[in-house]
């Protein structure tokens, strides 16, 4: 079988009309996952036994009458998903002989849907990193060029996607996760709203910021997807229990008086000027598709970075105390008490970033400081909660790059954590304020992909989805592909 | 120098909810260690808790029964430390915002004065796990079958001044518990314990000395030793120039002392902060309308009523209102009965009592039943029997399982009321004691008593002791 179509909705159509079986594209992937690996890193874990035999099983299920739209569709999963029988690291060497005793409530409704899991994908540690560099498993690369960066955390997810090795992943965001990799690998990302999809079985990095979502190639694949990810579950409290359209039923609906927002505060001094020009191209597109464009303004947008890295820490490092050597995961040689088998086996089993984020979080949370950073944090989480929700009256949508910058050399920023976490600037607004968020390719700067970002109002993943699909069907970014992986 | 204590208490009662506050494990007790955990209790790596209904539900009975403020809204948090039996790394809590607030207990002290003792608050919480060191040499071991089995922790303010006082008021709490149904009060398995805040200041100060919290006590004889001795530690600690530090102290009963576990410089800072796993717990008015309908006759009305109803003593009312089960037990003798309700109540606190004490059975294990024991008590009242034979029909009835009207008719011990039979008894006796009866016609009336035993004597003990009375009083004055 040659090159394998590069869509799920192309995928679907061709296991519908039995062009080819879904046992015959698993091989096809797991071949070229198998090609790939050396050059991106983009998996952990490669699941090729059971993948090949759950695409069997969807062949009989296509066979019986019993075929879902993704029955047979192959997919990769992060590796923050827990996955029953199989090993689930979150990146880290404290979970590295983890094997999952269940599954995470979207692994298991993505499996009822029918796809089959081609294995788990490389990431930062814990998602804690915004270049993939952070993993324990070494830095994933990207296909467009394997001395960059492909973003972080979701880098497997979106590098994998990129390189066609996967026809889809999913993938988290809590601060930009799914969107920065997304658009730095040239590939479409969403992040639904907080609560949309089910936490249950996605370990958990900052609980009131993290989202499971996509990284797909186009528009119409995550809308194919994320309906059966998405729902109310009554293992996690946070999941909200509103119905959940079929996405896919408004991909083509016209823009006619759609109103685009642009955030005066992402056109700032830090975005690149070739990057703001493929942005300003992608806008002009809308506008010929019936858009109306006005700027609106979020005035406290600009405190994202500092209100993040206050809460994201503080909730991690309450979250990860539960790694602690006793139970699971990484547990340090012959420990000689119990204060020594918790410093050993947390020092030895976290990365560096990992320990940076605990301590801050520890710090902001201790008496004497709470008030001062983690409670002013939250305060100015709702101011931007409120600008948003002022912008949403002026406007249907907001727009702005993913990204200030096209995708950077592996090392550049890594001994400097502060410019490393400004790249995640113009994404933290939509986490703090629980809003969905898309990434969509919009075109290249000197070879590297660039992304338009999509913030909408809670719960309007369709209206996204139909804005960025209308935009696919205008221009060819999202289905470009890097030619070593062509 | 005079010293007043001040005492406060934090009372933990295990909720008696059928599965975990945050899990669908199953809370009973005793099952093999580590069966009933599930991910959920063991922290597994992106498991997340739901909040049981009941557990809630159980909150709001406890803050309805002391008068106490419902919060409409209350929040989860996070008390983070690490320990081995605590798998999360964090227990989760309420702290700022907890679900009840401001209520109060009214205890009747053994002097017969009432006391008021405020409650700041009472909030939901999780158990911890337990670590095990027995027969495990250099090794400890995890249980963790109570981890997130539902607590409410219910804080006083330092309104007590004594040991007795804190005992009074931690029996009331937990005979309110029990009649809410929200806890078994089993204190061997530690159902119901508590932690003593205890301090000592000269009298009349209006300010608070230092405290020392005295953790994890579970009878109430711990409580009053625990409590004693602390106070006379910290006077002679003051009274010989030395300072009370503030610190967590350990009772061991064995020794009978408290011990010093950790000073406030080692103290954990638990980093408090809302469990974003968790949204907050709204309440609404019909929720609460709800549950205050279905809330049971309270110790307090209970009491009053028997007061009001049944003529007994504030004493006498408290001591069968002290669980639900014995106030059941005693009306149910007192309806069977018909009258007399202050003589059921003799016998209920006094003879039975004291049996169910020395076999140490529970009033609803009673060998006599309520049936039983009134059919007894409506012999006395009745006149077939004398009080006193009737201790011994009890005892009869208690051993045998046999019923009153049983014991007398196989005994003959049917009173005697036949004025002949009485009169010849007595007539017997004066002839047999000449010289008694004289000195008693000469003035010596005490001698009534011996001709009233004597009479019994030769009657068996069965003659109607008022009977006797009247006859033998106009027989001796001749």
């Amino acid at each position: 079988m040659s090159a394998p179509a590069p869509t799920v909705a192309a995928l679907a159509r061709g296991l519908a009309e039995g062009a080819f079986s879904s046992v015959e594209l698993t091989r096809a992937y797991l071949e070229r996952i198998a090609a790939a690996q050396p050059s991106l890193n983009a998996f952990i874990t490669v699941t090729g036994e059971s993948a090949l035999k759950a695409a069997a099983e969807a062949d009989a299920a296509r066979a019986a009458g019993r075929a879902g739209r993704l029955t047979g569709v192959p997919i990769g999963h992060k590796d923050i998903f827990c996955t029953e029988g199989v090993l689930t690291t979150c990146g880290s060497k404290m979970l590295g002989n983890f094997v999952s005793p269940y599954d995470a409530t979207i692994v298991s409704a993505l499996r009822a849907a029918g796809t089959v899991m081609l294995g788990k994908l490389n990431m930062d540690e814990f998602a804690m990193g915004s270049s993939n560099e952070t993993s324990h498993f070494g830095p994933v690369r990207n296909p467009w060029d394997t001395q960059m960066v492909p973003g972080g955390s979701s880098g497997g997810s979106a590098a994998s996607v990129a390189a066609r090795i996967v026809p889809a992943a999913t993938a988290t965001d809590t601060g930009g996760s799914i969107r920065q990799p997304a658009a730095l690998c040239g590939v479409t990302g969403i992040k639904p709203t907080y609560g949309r999809c089910s936490r249950y079985g996605m370990i958990a990095f900052a609980s009131s910021l993290d989202q499971a979502g996509l990284i797909t190639v186009s528009a119409e694949d995550a809308a194919l997807l994320l309906g059966p990810m998405s729902g109310f579950d009554p293992r996690d409290s946070t999941s909200v229990d509103s119905p959940v359209p079929d996405y896919t039923a408004t991909l083509g609906d016209s823009l006619q008086g759609l109103t685009i927002g642009l955030v005066r505060e992402f056109f700032d001094k830090g975005l690149d000027a070739a990057c703001e020009q493929r942005i300003r191209d992608a806008i002009a597109v809308y506008e010929k598709l019936g858009a109306k464009v006005r700027e609106v303004s979020c005035p406290n947008l600009p405190l994202s970075v500092p209100t993040y890295y206050v809460v994201a820490p503080a909730e991690c490092s309450s979250n990860l105390a539960r790694f602690d050597g006793v139970r699971f995961g990484h547990r340090c040689d012959s420990p000689k008490n119990l204060l020594d088998l918790y410093c050993r086996s947390r020092g030895e089993g976290f990365g560096a970033e990992v320990k940076r984020r605990i301590m801050t979080g520890t710090y902001v949370l201790s008496a004497g400081y709470y008030d001062a950073y983690y409670l002013k944090a939250q305060r100015v989480r709702q101011l931007i909660s409120a600008d948003f929700a002022r912008a949403f009256k002026e406007c249907d949508l907001l727009f702005g790059p993913t990204t200030p910058t096209p995708a950077f050399r592996i090392g550049a920023k890594c001994d400097d954590p502060i410019t490393m976490y400004l790249n995640d600037i113009y994404t933290i607004g939509a986490n703090l304020a629980g809003l969905p968020g898309m990434s969509i390719p919009c075109g290249f700067v000197d070879g590297l992909p660039i992304g338009l970002q999509i913030v909408g109002p809670h719960f309007s993943e369709a209206r996204m989805l139909n804005v960025a699909h209308r935009y696919q069907q205008e221009t060819d970014w999202h289905l470009k592909t890097p030619s070593a992986f062509a | 120098m005079e010293w007043e204590t001040v005492i406060g208490l934090e009372i933990h009662a295990q909720l008696a909810t059928r599965s975990k506050i945050f899990s669908g494990s199953a809370t009973a007790y005793g099952a093999e260690p580590n069966t009933q955990a599930n991910l959920v209790d063991l922290g597994y790596p992106g498991v997340l808790p739901v909040l049981n209904g009941e557990a809630v539900r159980m909150a709001v009975r406890f803050g309805l029964a002391i008068g106490a403020r419902i919060a409409p809204h209350s929040v989860f948090a996070r008390k983070n430390y690490f320990y081995p039996d605590l798998p999360k790394g964090y227990q989760i809590s309420q702290y700022e915002l907890p679900v009840v607030a401001q209520g109060s207990l009214d205890v009747v002290l053994d002097d017969g004065t009432r006391k008021r003792v405020g409650i700041t608050r009472a909030h939901l919480e999780e158990d911890a796990g337990k670590s095990l060191h027995e027969g495990m040499p250099g090794m400890s071991g995890i249980d963790l079958n109570r981890a997130g089995t539902p607590l409410i922790e219910i804080v006083s303010e330092p309104d007590m001044r004594s040991a007795k006082e804190a005992v009074a008021y931690m029996k009331k709490v937990h005979t309110l518990v029990r009649y809410l149904d929200i806890c078994d009060g089993n204190m061997q398995e530690g159902s119901f314990r508590c932690d003593a805040n205890v301090s000592v200041r000269p009298k009349g100060s209006d300010k608070f000395g230092t405290r020392a919290e005295i953790k994890n006590l579970n009878s109430f004889r711990f409580v009053e030793k625990a409590i004693n001795y602390e106070v006379e530690r910290q006077i002679e600690l003051l009274e010989s120039g030395g300072k009370v530090v503030q610190e967590t102290r350990l009772y061991d009963p064995d020794k009978g002392e408290t011990r010093s576990m950790r000073s406030k410089e080692e103290a954990n800072d638990y980093r408090y902060f809302p469990d974003p796993d968790l949204l907050p717990l709204v309440i609404d008015d019909a929720f609460v309308a709800t549950i205050k309908a279905s809330l049971p006759e309270l110790p307090d009305e209970k009491a009053a009523r028997f007061v009001r109803d049944y003529g007994l003593s504030e004493y006498d009312a408290g001591v069968l209102t002290a669980s639900r089960e014995l106030g059941a037990f005693y009306e149910d003798v007192v309806r069977r009965v018909g009258r007399d309700p202050k003589l059921c109540a003799n016998w209920v606190m006094g003879d039975l009592a004291a049996f169910l004490n020395k076999d140490n059975l529970e009033i609803n294990d009673s060998k006599v039943d309520a049936e039983a024991l009134a059919g007894l008590v409506t012999r006395i009242v009745d006149a077939t029997i004398s009080g006193k034979i009737a201790k011994d029909v009890f005892e009869a009835m208690w051993a045998s399982g046999e019923s009153a009207d049983a014991i007398i008719e196989q005994k003959g011990l049917r009173q005697i009321t036949d004025t002949g039979a009485i009169e010849q008894a007595i007539d017997e006796v004066m002839a047999k004691n000449p010289g008694q009866l004289a000195d008693y016609r000469s003035g010596k009336d005490k001698l009534f008593g011996f001709f009233v035993g004597q009479v019994m004597k030769a009657t068996g003990g069965k003659a109607n002791p008022a009977q006797l009375n009247d006859l033998l009083r106009k027989k001796l004055s001749g």
